[in-house]
């Protein structure tokens, strides 16, 4: 699978060597050069210095051919967007979207887009190991 | 009406007092407490601090019953998520969104925002109007009908002067309304209308008629 993530942070670093293990094809992309530092030693995916809201930089991360697009940035809505551009714009089958604002997810997951809020999981599993 | 601006930046400050003035009710939400209270200050008490992305903080101030909301941060990204909040929680029948990057017109338009105004491409146009070989310049743009009107310039030498306009094969649905010549008034064009060199011609056309209507007029 070809896969381009948007945001080198300690999420988007480690699933990219996760993919790149398992021998996907991966585009890793940064508004700064300095996150892929986070890469793993000897990551033979992309990396790319860009913002993802811009779809010139998309189009240079190979959005056209791309299988799956990750939105993984610190910004709720720069994710939202860029998952609606590679969605609505690109096209690309499979668009997932972290969103840390509960009510934001679940806005967008009505609208369609897979939405994962981080907030909600890791409160739910805290619940879960104080009810333990 | 009651109208909701979300970022009390500059746009926001100016477009808020602009329409106080006009005698909307006017309500900004803006994230920074310093600019919440400048505007607070300087137009009375109509800004709230609250982010406009979030549902919550968008229900206190009683978007359900806006008639609009326009988004003006600087933020592209901000501007559509408060928009798409706004039209698909709220059902705010009209969004407008301010975009820096003109691209982004597409993509907002196709997520349902009603307006959006794009600064680059104001400036844009405003500079192409003082540019005197600019062949077509945009004079008002008819969004709900998908029309707008434009001027075109015959300039020296073109191949049409001298032609008449019932020779000039139009693209479809484009209608000339009015022709200005230099040192004359302004004439309603018919079909036995000859073109002339420096003629301003003011035409309703839609936009993706746009190069075939140049053409016709400039020949090239």
């Amino acid at each position: 699978m070809k896969v381009i993530i948007m945001g080198c942070g300690r999420v988007g670093a480690r699933f990219a060597g996760l993919l790149d293990g398992a021998g996907h094809a991966v585009t890793v992309l940064d508004t700064e050069s300095y996150s892929f530092r986070r890469l793993p030693a000897g990551f033979k995916g992309k990396a790319l210095v860009g913002n993802g809201i811009d779809e010139e930089v998309l189009k240079r991360a190979g959005i056209e051919q791309a299988d799956v697009f990750v939105a993984l940035t610190q910004g709720d809505n720069r994710n939202i967007m860029a998952a609606q551009i590679a969605r609505h714009i690109f096209g690309v089958k499979r668009v997932i979207c972290r969103i840390y604002d509960p009510l934001r997810q679940e806005l967008y997951q009505n609208l369609g887009l897979d939405a994962i809020s981080p907030t909600t999981i890791f409160a739910d599993i805290l619940m879960k190991k104080l009810e333990s | 009406m009651y109208i909701i601006i979300i970022g009390g930046g500059r746009v926001g400050y100016y477009l808020a007092k602009a329409l106080l003035d006009e005698g909307h009710e006017i309500l900004i939400l803006e994230k920074n407490t310093t600019v919440c209270d400048t505007v607070n200050d300087e137009l009375g008490s109509i800004c709230y601090r609250g982010d406009g992305c979030e549902a919550s903080t968008l229900a206190q101030v009683g978007t359900g019953r806006a008639d609009m909301l326009v988004a003006v941060t600087g933020e592209d990204e901000d501007n559509l998520v408060s928009c798409q909040v706004a039209k698909h929680k709220f059902k705010v029948p009209r969004t407008i969104a301010r975009i820096r990057n003109p691209r982004n017109e597409v993509l907002f338009k196709k997520l349902g925002i009603d307006v959006t105004i794009s600064s680059t491409n104001v400036i844009l146009e405003q500079i192409a109007e003082e540019v005197p070989t600019h062949p077509l310049i945009h004079i008002h743009e008819i969004r709900d009908k998908g029309l707008e009107i434009v001027e075109v310039k015959i300039p020296q030498g073109a191949v049409t002067i001298g032609k008449a306009l019932k020779d000039i094969v139009l693209p479809q649905g484009t209608l000339l309304t009015l022709i200005i010549r230099r040192a004359q008034r302004p004439v309603i064009p018919d079909a036995g209308t000859v073109l002339m060199a420096d003629d301003q011609i003011i035409a309703v056309t839609d936009p993706t008629s746009e190069d075939a209507l140049r053409k016709a007029l400039r020949g090239g």
